[in-house]
């Protein structure tokens, strides 16, 4: 290998997080009992260290490690929201797993590798680096669902989720090798160039899509391959449920962007019937079956496989406008489930879990602010207009109309129109019905900070998407090549 | 049919078999033993496509080492596999039908006249002094220095996990500390009781006389 380029700028933020991450796992022998707290404010600096770092201009894509790595606009976008979004949810945390008996560098060592491993799929431009970054992610969850050992609950939903996870990777694998063996590549741009110019053998070629597909919509919970998520966010503490349905949903979409509209492009008669059939799906599923749950984690389950349905609609017309609006789909939706886990978590106090509807009721008279945030994030998860929830639904739907399938449109409107029920169930709870108890709500005054503003971004995004729009755009524009 | 395809066809008609009996053997340790087999007949399917270091990994790796912890784990647990396999015979048929139906689906498009599998050459003959080992070692360490990296980054999360999931906080963890161990002194394991001398009692003499 001749090298050529030997630029490192692009790997810094993963070089930065790699270190950081080893160093935090060390720094722990050396902390005495009292100083344990400075693991957490290690970790945030890290994430906002590493999340600064990202921010470079790139106008072009750069190349490297032998084509196996892509620093671009879009993975500039996706790392930064990633870091972000995963330094606030640990500040959500921290009360909650100090309670629990989680506060330990094994928890941050673990989040912050699974970062790595996001960062790793975002940049990925071969077949094999998008899949070691899913698994270093993966096991890194895993391990993290399964920390509260003493719980069986968490213990069987870490089981679950290995297994599923593992035969999801399989069929990944598989649909990998098939379309290695039709285009004789595994890197991302050589397979597209091969299937462009009509090289590739077409039916091994179809084989791997459905594979791949079939992989993809299981790591993103789509159905019919979602029955891993209900049961893993209900057993997760909420730290970890938090984590999960966060930053992780982003590497997922550059997953998908990367292996279907850039490697995948030219097959996309193909996998636009399957999306199609996986959004309806998962649309109707999800928030039909949401409306049946008593336990709210298992409830935003539910609404995440909706919502994943609803990202899908942006990816099928396979042009810049619709990956655009899923971007910013996927960009909203992490905003809206950090805030809606981190107010369960802050509800949830010293010990138990407020997944119970019965902590929600009467929320105002205990803490009207508190209500408050929590009723925008919940408007914005339904889609009411004036929240950044709206807006995305609203792209989407302009993005399949935009292709012609007004049948689509209509349908995913209707599905979101029942998935408003139990959204404002949750508000009705908060503001119309008398609290059960009057527990005292405490919480760390930087999580309670950090609430508000998540709120005020709900509101502002909503009223002001345009910056966040144009950034979306503009890096699917630069990175892609689409006009 | 050439030498290799009779090899081949051998070593599959194995692997097939012994894999079957990793899942079909009523005693955990025949069904261990089972997948040693099939680690090896696999190992050999690769000396097959000239692949001897990758044939040599499997057998030292999983053959050597893994599989001996598994036997070691399966005769040291006791755990009832009768009850855990009690739905295996139930849902044997409906299990069964999926997996002929896929079988036969993939079958018939891998070998249908478009897959174009049949005109896939047979190896290239490589020269005399080729080494595998060397040229895998090469890539690995230029071209794909990058996954090499993250795979490494992978063994380090499942040891950090083994440990937090394992060691912290376990009542029953038989753990002791070296550190403290070293440093004990004589007088943290005997003491030293200084007492008078006794006198011998005249009843005592009487009894041994």
């Amino acid at each position: 290998m001749i090298l050529t380029n030997m630029n490192l700028g692009p790997v810094l933020p993963e070089l930065f997080l790699l270190v950081a991450g080893l160093a935090i796992l060390m720094l722990d022998l050396v902390l005495e009992e009292n100083q344990r707290g400075l693991l957490h404010w290690f970790s945030v600096a890290t994430l906002a260290g590493c999340a600064a770092l990202t921010l470079q201009p790139s106008a072009e894509p750069v190349f490297l490690f032998n084509n196996m790595f892509v620093g671009d606009a879009l993975s500039g976008v996706l790392k930064f929201a990633a870091c972000a979004v995963t330094a606030v949810s640990l500040c959500y945390s921290r009360s909650y797993i100090a309670a629990r008996g989680m506060f330990r560098v094994e928890f941050y060592a673990l989040a912050l590798f699974a970062v790595l491993g996001m960062l790793v799929m975002i940049s990925a431009n071969h077949f094999m680096v998008l899949y070691l970054g899913l698994e270093l992610m993966s096991l890194s969850i895993y391990a993290m669902v399964a920390l509260q050992r003493d719980s069986t609950k968490s213990t069987e939903a870490a089981l679950k989720y290995f297994v599923l996870g593992a035969l999801a990777s399989g069929m990944l694998l598989f649909g990998m090798s098939m379309l290695y063996g039709a285009t004789g590549s595994l890197n991302i741009g050589v397979v597209a160039q091969k299937i462009a110019s009509g090289g590739a053998n077409p039916v091994l070629n179809s084989i791997g899509v459905v594979f791949v597909v079939a992989g993809l919509a299981f790591k993103l919970g789509a159905v019919p391959f979602h029955m891993w998520v209900p049961d893993v966010y209900e057993g997760s503490p909420t730290a970890v449920t938090l984590f999960i349905g966060s930053a992780p949903k982003l590497a997922a979409f550059a997953f998908v962007i990367r292996m279907l509209a850039v490697g995948l492009a030219g097959l996309s008669a193909d996998w636009q019937q399957m999306l199609i059939i996986l959004a309806v799906l998962s649309m109707g599923l999800g928030n039909l079956t949401a409306i049946a749950q008593t336990n709210i984690k298992r409830m935003l389950a539910y609404s995440a496989i909706s919502h994943m349905g609803f990202m899908l609609l942006g990816i099928i017309g396979a042009n810049a406008n619709g990956f655009a609006s899923s971007m910013f789909y996927i960009i909203a939706y992490v905003i809206m489930t950090a805030g809606t886990f981190g107010i369960i978590m802050l509800l949830a106090g010293e010990q138990g879990e407020a997944d119970d509807f019965d902590t929600f009721r009467g929320l105002n008279q205990r803490s009207p602010w508190k209500a408050f945030v929590m009723l925008l994030l919940m408007a914005s998860m339904a889609g009411i207009p004036g929240t950044v929830g709206f807006l995305a639904k609203l792209s989407v739907i302009q993005a399949v109309v935009d292709i012609g399938q007004i049948w689509l449109a209509v349908v995913s409107v209707l599905f979101s129109l029942i998935g408003a029920f139990y959204y404002l169930r949750v508000i009705k709870l908060m503001y119309f019905d008398e609290p059960v108890a009057n527990i005292a709500l405490p919480g760390a005054s930087e999580s309670r900070a950090l609430l508000s503003l998540n709120g005020i971004a709900i509101l502002a995004l909503g009223i002001l998407p345009q910056s966040l729009m144009n950034v979306c755009v503009e890096a699917i524009r630069h990175s892609l090549h689409l006009a | 049919m050439t030498f290799q395809s009779i090899v081949f066809y051998l070593l599959a008609g194995i692997l097939l078999a012994s894999s079957l009996s990793v899942i079909t053997a009523k005693n955990p340790v025949h069904a261990a033993l089972s997948l040693v087999l099939a680690f090896f007949t696999a190992s050999g399917l690769w000396v097959l496509l000239q692949a001897e270091f990758l044939a040599i990994s499997l057998v030292l790796i999983y053959v050597g080492a893994v599989m001996v912890l598994f036997l070691f784990v399966v005769m040291m647990l006791d755990i009832n596999f009768e009850k855990l396999r009690e739905g295996f015979w139930k849902n044997l048929p409906f299990a069964a039908i999926v997996a002929l139906l896929m079988a036969a689906e993939l079958g018939l498009l891998l070998t249908s006249r478009q897959a174009g599998l049949s005109s896939i050459n047979a190896l290239p003959v490589v020269a005399e002094n080729y080494s595998n080992t060397k040229e895998l070692g090469k890539l690995l360490y230029t071209d794909y220095v990058y996954p090499f990296e993250i795979a490494a980054m992978i063994l380090m999360v499942a040891l950090v996990a083994a440990v937090a999931l394992t060691m912290r906080k376990r009542k029953e963890s038989k753990y002791v500390d070296p550190a403290v161990q070293v440093k004990v002194r004589r007088n943290d394991r005997i003491r030293v009781v200084s007492m008078a001398a006794e006198q011998r009692r005249a009843s005592d003499d009487s009894a041994s006389s």
